[in-house]
C-alpha cells in the first residue's frame, strides 16, 4: 500500500496526452485504484470535493464527455463544460494557448477534445494544471486505451500472456494503434491482425512495436474466423465508408467483417469481445446477449478508470 | 586553380556537398555582411570528388542546428591568427525548433501559427524527423 501511494503521488500534476506518457507500472497503479473504486465507490464519493474540472470540447463527443463528467461527479467534484468550443472563443479568433491559460485559471484540471492532431500536446505546453487528452483528431485517445486495458485487466486478471485479435480498420483506427502500442510493452503478447489488405496496420507501427518488444508475435490475416480460434480478446472496430474510393469495395469489406453468433462458435469460452463504440453494423445485435460480449461493460469501466485518473492527477488519493 | 586569401579571423565552412553552397550562403544571410566572404563552388576534394566551401572573415554567430540540417556532412573550422583553433561537425540535429514546417494539414501547428514547430530526429540514416505534435514524419 505504501509503495502504491508513492507511485500514485508521482502521477500528481502530470498531463495525459499520449497512451505512452505513462509506463506499464504507472498504468498498473491506476488500475489498482480503479479496482478499489469499482469495489467500494462510496469510499471515493467525496474525494474530489472542492475540486473543479473543465471539459473543453472543440468537436462533439457525447460519450467521452459524459464519461468524464460522470466520473468527476461521482468523485464529489464539480464540472464546467463547453460542449462546442469551436463556436465560441475560436469564432472570436482566440488561440488555443490563450483559451487553455484562461480556463486553467478557473479549473483544477482540463479535459480537451480537439479535431486537430497534436492539439493536446500543444495545449499541455501552456497548461499549468493537468491536461487530459480526450481525443485529438486521428492522433490519440489515451483514456480509451486506459479503458481498454482496464477492461482486459479486470476481466482476465492480467495484461500479459494474451493473444489479442484486432479486426476491421487497423490502418486508420486510432484506438487500435494506441492499444497495440501499450500492449506491446507487456510480456508474452501475441497479436492477430484481421483486416482487408487495404486497411492493414501501418508498417511504422509494426516497426515501433517490434523495436519496443522484439519478442512480439504478429499474425496478419484477412479471415476473421482464422483469427478468432486462438484469441483471448477480440477487439472489433468500425470500417468507415469515407476510407474507400468506391462504394462496392466498402460494402464488400464491411460485410466480410461482421461478427455474428455463428462466427463466435469456434472461439474460446472466455474470449472477450470488445469495441470502443459506437458500433454500427460490425457486431450483430444477437452477439450482445453472449456473455463474452463486454463492450457495454467496457464503457462503464471507462468511467471508473477515468475516476482513478482524475483523482490521481489531482493528487487527492 | 582559383585562389582565395587565407583568413586571419573567421570561419571556414568546409565539405559542403557540391551544389549546396549557394543555398547555405543564402540561408545564413551572408550577402548582408560587410566583411569579406567567399563562396567557392566545385572545389576538387579528395574525400567528396567535388565540394563547395564558404570562407567568412570576421566574427559570426552561426546557427549550427540550421547548418547541420542543411548539410549534415559539413565541417565548421573556426580560425584565429590564421590557424584552425576548433573544428565542429554539426551533423543532423536531434531536435529542431522552428526550422521545419509540418506538412500535415491536420496538424495543430497548421492553425496555431504562434507555436514554433518542433521536430525530433527519428531515423538518422533516412534523415527522418517526427513532428512533436502530430507525429508526422518528414525527410530533410
Amino acid at each position: 500500500m505504501g509503495e502504491g501511494k508513492v507511485g500514485l503521488a508521482s502521477l500528481k500534476g502530470r498531463h495525459f496526452v499520449d497512451a505512452l506518457d505513462f509506463s506499464p507500472a504507472e498504468y498498473d497503479l491506476l488500475f489498482s485504484l480503479a479496482e478499489r473504486i469499482v469495489e467500494s465507490p462510496e469510499e471515493f464519493a467525496a474525494c474530489c470535493s472542492g475540486k473543479l474540472i473543465a471539459t473543453l470540447f472543440y468537436e462533439p463527443s457525447t460519450r467521452t464527455r459524459l464519461s468524464f463528467e460522470a466520473a468527476m461527479l461521482r468523485l464529489g467534484g464539480k464540472v464546467i463544460t463547453v460542449a462546442d468550443a469551436s463556436t465560441s472563443s475560436v469564432a472570436k479568433g482566440e488561440s488555443l494557448a490563450d483559451t487553455i491559460r484562461t480556463v486553467a485559471g478557473y479549473a483544477d484540471l482540463i479535459v480537451l477534445r480537439h479535431p486537430k492532431e497534436g492539439a493536446a500536446r500543444l495545449a499541455a505546453l501552456y497548461s499549468p494544471v493537468p491536461l487530459i487528452n480526450g481525443g485529438d483528431g486521428a492522433r490519440e485517445h489515451p483514456t480509451q486505451t486506459l479503458t481498454d486495458l482496464f477492461t482486459i485487466k479486470r476481466s482476465k486478471g492480467r495484461l500479459d500472456d494474451l493473444t489479442v485479435a484486432f479486426c476491421g480498420d487497423l490502418r486508420y483506427g486510432r484506438t487500435v494503434h494506441s492499444l497495440i502500442r501499450a500492449l506491446a510493452l507487456r510480456e508474452a503478447i501475441r497479436f492477430i491482425l484481421i483486416s482487408p489488405v487495404e486497411l492493414r496496420l501501418p508498417e511504422v507501427i509494426k516497426e515501433e512495436i517490434r523495436s519496443a518488444n522484439p519478442k512480439i508475435e504478429l499474425l496478419e490475416t484477412e479471415d476473421l474466423e482464422v483469427g478468432l480460434a486462438e484469441a483471448d480478446v477480440l477487439y472489433m472496430t468500425r470500417i468507415q465508408k469515407e476510407r474507400f474510393f468506391n462504394e462496392e469495395d466498402y460494402i464488400r469489406l464491411r460485410d466480410s467483417y461482421v461478427l455474428t453468433r455463428g462466427k463466435l462458435e469456434g472461439a474460446k469460452g472466455d474470449l472477450l469481445v470488445m469495441h470502443p463504440l459506437p458500433r454500427v453494423t460490425e457486431i450483430s445485435p444477437e452477439v450482445d446477449e453472449d456473455p463474452r460480449a463486454v463492450y457495454f461493460q467496457q464503457a462503464r469501466y471507462g468511467m471508473f478508470v477515468r475516476m482513478a485518473l482524475i483523482a490521481t492527477l489531482l493528487g487527492v488519493v | 586553380m582559383l585562389k582565395v586569401d587565407r583568413i586571419q579571423l573567421g570561419i571556414v565552412l568546409d565539405h559542403i556537398q557540391a551544389g549546396k553552397g549557394f543555398l547555405i550562403f543564402q540561408e545564413l544571410g551572408l550577402s548582408a555582411r560587410k566583411e569579406p566572404t567567399a563562396l567557392l563552388m566545385n572545389v576538387p576534394s579528395g574525400k567528396l570528388g567535388r565540394k563547395d566551401m564558404i570562407k567568412i572573415s570576421g566574427v559570426l554567430d552561426l546557427d549550427l542546428t540550421k547548418l547541420g540540417l542543411l548539410d549534415p556532412g559539413i565541417t565548421v573550422n573556426y580560425i584565429e591568427g590564421g590557424q584552425v583553433i576548433r573544428k565542429v561537425k554539426p551533423g543532423l540535429p536531434e531536435r529542431v525548433v522552428g526550422l521545419i514546417r509540418c506538412k500535415n494539414p491536420r496538424c495543430i501547428t497548421s492553425t496555431e501559427s504562434y507555436q514554433a514547430p518542433i521536430f525530433t530526429l527519428v531515423d538518422r540514416e533516412k534523415k527522418e524527423y517526427e513532428c512533436h505534435f502530430c507525429g508526422e514524419r518528414v525527410r530533410v
